[in-house]
């Protein structure tokens, strides 16, 4: 049996680089031993990727994208084809996991220096990819048609609209059509399903390839390839990802379905964040509901876009807060050259770094905490008072990486 | 010399064999598990079964040698009340018939008979010919020039010329290869024929 | 780094979760939903018919799923088809929806999943909340959704209720008894509500039973992967 097997890969090897590849990215892929829990979330995000897909293309099957269709489409899927109500959770739910997936996957960036020399291009690859989760999620989010999708939709082209000169036009360009209708649904539906996944695998494909060029980072910070077996060539810290990482990322898996089936069969609203209760009223193109906020996901950048108030600088407040808003995703794209310390890891960082970044969680959290609630004057003056310390953290990094007390970075991993 | 940080067992441990399997078993059932939806939901949902939902027709006002024409999940059916004469022409033509006997499944066993039907003079039956999918025309006409002196009355596709008796039985020498099919259907009452199912509770 | 993480994990447990109110800002009673009792939602299932669905369409939902909740197809022909169709059709409201803008000023709204967007306890405090006021076109108002355009369908039950305030205090008095005691009306407002929120998620029961197994299946693939994981990194420590 296994020389049938054998030589069926001997066939296909003489064809395509089946087993070179293998050992390359998978059996003689050498990565760091002492990856911690943090490490998880790359091969989730993976795994989240493939259930959007997946449950994307069974969805599209019975989905109608046409704005007297759309909603009525969805409730039938819910109801009437079976287990439709699961494939349309498994989707829902795989949304926002998507998000939690990556952004603890980029803070674990942020912990290890993930995003230091040789890492920067895969950094704004990986930033890349973040762009297209969010515009993946914006076009969405608009799909099902009900009054979120509708209004949240509105309010992100009408920023479009308020670019000086320009705006107009481009709004009408992006929409089809003079507001917000039939036309933008379809084409934001195009965008959905084929044009942002193709981009996004691509990407994915990109970003695996340039990590495994420069090999992982680790917890420790320090490059394993700088301390190799002399006879074998293979770092002395470095253990192959299969079978082990394979293995451990299983169990990594078992816990995040857990979690994830756990919300789907259990609590798929989430209190109304994952799918929201407004979204269940169909959209009416003529009443604005009481309190539009967007998904969960995007509550930090939308309290960042409201706590502009005033003109300065010939800027009105208004494009002051798209500017902030985008800035404020742009702006992690600088870290690899913000980051002047000489150490990669918070675990040999000094306490200003260590300050720096539980201020950060800290105004993330907040930010998106206010971007739920209703601008009252307290609570706008919050959103002023963090989104600076949010700012704060990278602007003032050059000064105070450079100042912290580092510690001195083991030769070996530390286990 | 500095440690190397793993040592593989060139020999996989029983314990170690076990346990892929296991793994390996649970992650076959689990993957099994997850496709069973998918392919579900491909299944007609229930708005398909609605639209396909039997058909309930009121053969009260059908006279004798008259066609009803019914749809049923898209598909052209016929309800024929056919006279005495016509019922008397159906042996006449056995011998000229490739399956008198409906020895072929294309009907339910309650009309696995000559009339192919319950009730003897109603015949219901798809209006579909079993070459290739054309309606066929219904000829109650005793020998007319185009079809020849022997034809006592049937159906007549005009697609590529197949011909049928009175029963929806396919003779011998055209190109459809099967008798016409027979629905489920049964009746309500006297005068209530439901069409597309066995069972008087799915109205 | 293990302090961010309890810092992260303490913020999200404080992290308040949208609690349902009126627009008003009236505190909301507790609908007594128990999607389980399908006794309850079939007396629901009947109200919703007979009161609600002459103006309200609930167009998503088919009458053949009353099955979910006990019935046979034969009685959900007697019980709750009145229109003449047939068991696998939508429940189409009668009206259309021009007829309700002449008629209401604003189309009666479908209330498929009307207990998913307002919520069980905001339609339970509603139903009960109607009290006679000339001031309006129907000669109705009510206390959680002020100026709505539905008039009280369900007066000849509950009776008719008039508002009483008392400086910031404002509350419902029962002026003319109906035909149900408060109890009893109270009991079939439950049912009814009980009802919306079944046919705002008909497969609720079984998506937590499918759930149940799915979890239990993973906790022991948990335990098999997390042994395996142990065994290979026995190479490594």
């Amino acid at each position: 049996m296994s020389n049938i097997f054998n030589s069926m890969i001997e066939w296909i090897d003489k064809r395509f680089p089946l087993t070179s590849n293998w050992k390359a990215h998978l059996s003689e892929y050498y990565a760091p031993k002492n990856f911690n829990f943090w490490y998880f979330f790359g091969s989730l995000a993976l795994l989240v990727l493939v259930n959007q897909l997946i449950t994307g293309i069974f969805l599209t099957m019975n989905y109608k994208p046409d704005a007297s269709q759309a909603f009525a489409s969805v409730e039938y899927i819910m109801r009437d084809v079976d287990y439709g109500w699961l494939i349309r959770y498994m989707h829902s739910t795989g949304a926002s996991m998507f998000f939690v997936v990556v952004y603890l996957h980029m803070f674990r960036g942020m912990l290890y220096g993930s995003y230091r020399k040789p890492r920067e291009l895969l950094w704004l690859v990986g930033m890349c990819i973040f762009f297209v989760l969010m515009s993946l999620a914006f076009t969405g989010y608009i799909l099902p048609w009900g009054q979120m999708s509708y209004w949240g939709a509105q309010v992100i082209v009408s920023m479009f609209g308020a670019i000086p000169a320009i705006g107009e036009t481009l709004q009408q360009w992006l929409l089809g059509d003079f507001t917000l209708s039939d036309a933008a649904l379809n084409r934001f539906f195009a965008y959905h399903v084929v044009t942002l996944p193709l981009v996004l695998l691509v990407l994915v494909f990109v970003h695996i390839l340039a990590l495994h060029e420069t090999g992982s980072n680790n917890p420790d910070g320090i490059e394993i390839k700088e301390n190799k077996n002399p006879s074998t060539g293979i770092p002395v810290d470095g253990i192959p990802f299969h079978p082990y990482y394979t293995v451990k990322d299983i169990v990594g898996v078992v816990v995040f379905l857990i979690v994830f089936c756990g919300i789907i069969f259990f609590a798929p609203e989430m209190g109304g964040y994952f799918l929201e209760y407004n979204n269940f009223i169909p959209a009416n193109t003529l009443q604005t509901p009481d309190h539009i906020a967007p998904v969960w996901y995007f509550t930090p950048y939308y309290s960042m876009l409201r706590a502009v108030t005033v003109n300065f600088l010939g800027i009105d407040a208004k494009l002051w807060g798209v500017i902030l808003m985008a800035g404020s995703v742009v702006i992690f794209c600088f870290l690899p050259w913000l980051d002047r310390s000489p150490v990669k890891s918070v675990r040999y960082k000094g306490p200003y770094f260590k300050i720096a970044l539980t201020l950060f969680v800290i105004s993330f959290f907040v930010l998106g905490w206010l971007g739920t609630k209703s601008p009252t004057p307290l609570y706008t003056l919050l959103a002023q008072i963090f989104t600076v310390i949010y700012f704060a953290f990278f602007v003032l990094m050059p000064w105070y990486s450079k100042i912290d007390k580092t510690k001195p970075e083991p030769k070996r991993l530390q286990e | 010399m500095m440690a190397d940080s793993f040592s593989i067992n060139e020999k996989m441990s029983g314990r170690r064999k076990f346990l892929v399997a296991a793994t390996s078993v649970a992650g076959g059932v689990a993957g099994a598990a997850i496709a069973t939806p998918f392919l579900l939901s491909m299944m007609p949902s229930e708005r398909a079964k609605a639209a396909g939902a039997p058909v309930e027709v009121d053969i009260s006002k059908l006279e004798p040698g008259m066609l009803l024409m019914v749809e049923w999940r898209g598909r052209v059916v016929w309800v024929l009340n056919r006279t005495p004469e016509m019922l008397k022409t159906l042996e006449k033509v056995e011998d000229e018939l490739a399956d008198p006997n409906s020895e072929k499944n294309q009907q339910p066993e309650y009309a696995k008979n000559r009339t192919r039907s319950i009730k003897p003079e109603i015949l219901v039956t798809e209006g579909v010919c079993t070459h290739l999918g054309c309606s066929p025309v219904f000829r109650k006409d005793i020998a007319p020039a185009d079809l020849g002196p022997d034809w006592l009355g049937g159906f007549f596709c005009p697609c590529h010329g197949s011909k049928f008796d009175l029963a929806g039985r396919v003779y011998k020498h055209v190109p459809a290869p099967t008798n016409m099919v027979v629905p489920p259907h049964v009746y309500l009452s006297e005068s209530r024929l439901l069409i597309g199912s066995e069972s008087e509770g799915s109205v | 780094m293990k302090k961010i993480t309890i810092v992260a994990i303490l913020i999200l447990c404080i992290a308040p979760f949208s609690v349902y109110a009126a627009e008003s800002g009236m505190p909301l009673e507790r609908a007594p939903v128990d999607i389980a009792d399908n006794a309850s939602l079939q007396r629901g299932a009947e109200s919703f018919v007979n009161f609600c669905l002459t103006c309200h369409g609930a167009s998503y939902m088919r009458y053949n799923r009353h099955r979910d909740i006990g019935y046979t197809n034969e009685e959900i022909l007697e019980k709750m088809v009145h229109t003449g169709q047939k068991v696998g059709d939508l429940m189409l409201s009668a009206m259309r929806k021009k007829e309700g803008e002449e008629w209401f000023g604003v189309a009666p709204p479908d209330l498929s999943v009307i207990a998913r967007s307002r919520g069980a306890d905001w339609l339970y405090t509603y139903l009960k909340a109607f009290y006679r006021d000339d001031a309006t076109g129907t000669g109705w108002n009510n206390l959680v959704f002020d100026r709505a355009a539905m008039p009280h369908v369900l007066y000849q039950l509950q009776g008719e209720q008039k508002l009483e305030v008392n400086g910031d205090q404002k509350s419902l008095i029962l002026e003319k008894p109906g035909k149900m005691t408060p109890a009893e009306f109270d009991k079939f407002v439950g049912d009814l509500v009980n009802y919306m929120v079944y046919l705002g998620e008909p497969h609720a029961n079984a998506r937590k039973e499918l759930g149940v197994k799915v979890i239990l299946f993973l906790l022991g693939m948990l335990a098999l992967s997390y042994f395996l994981k142990k065994e290979y990194w026995r190479d490594i420590h």
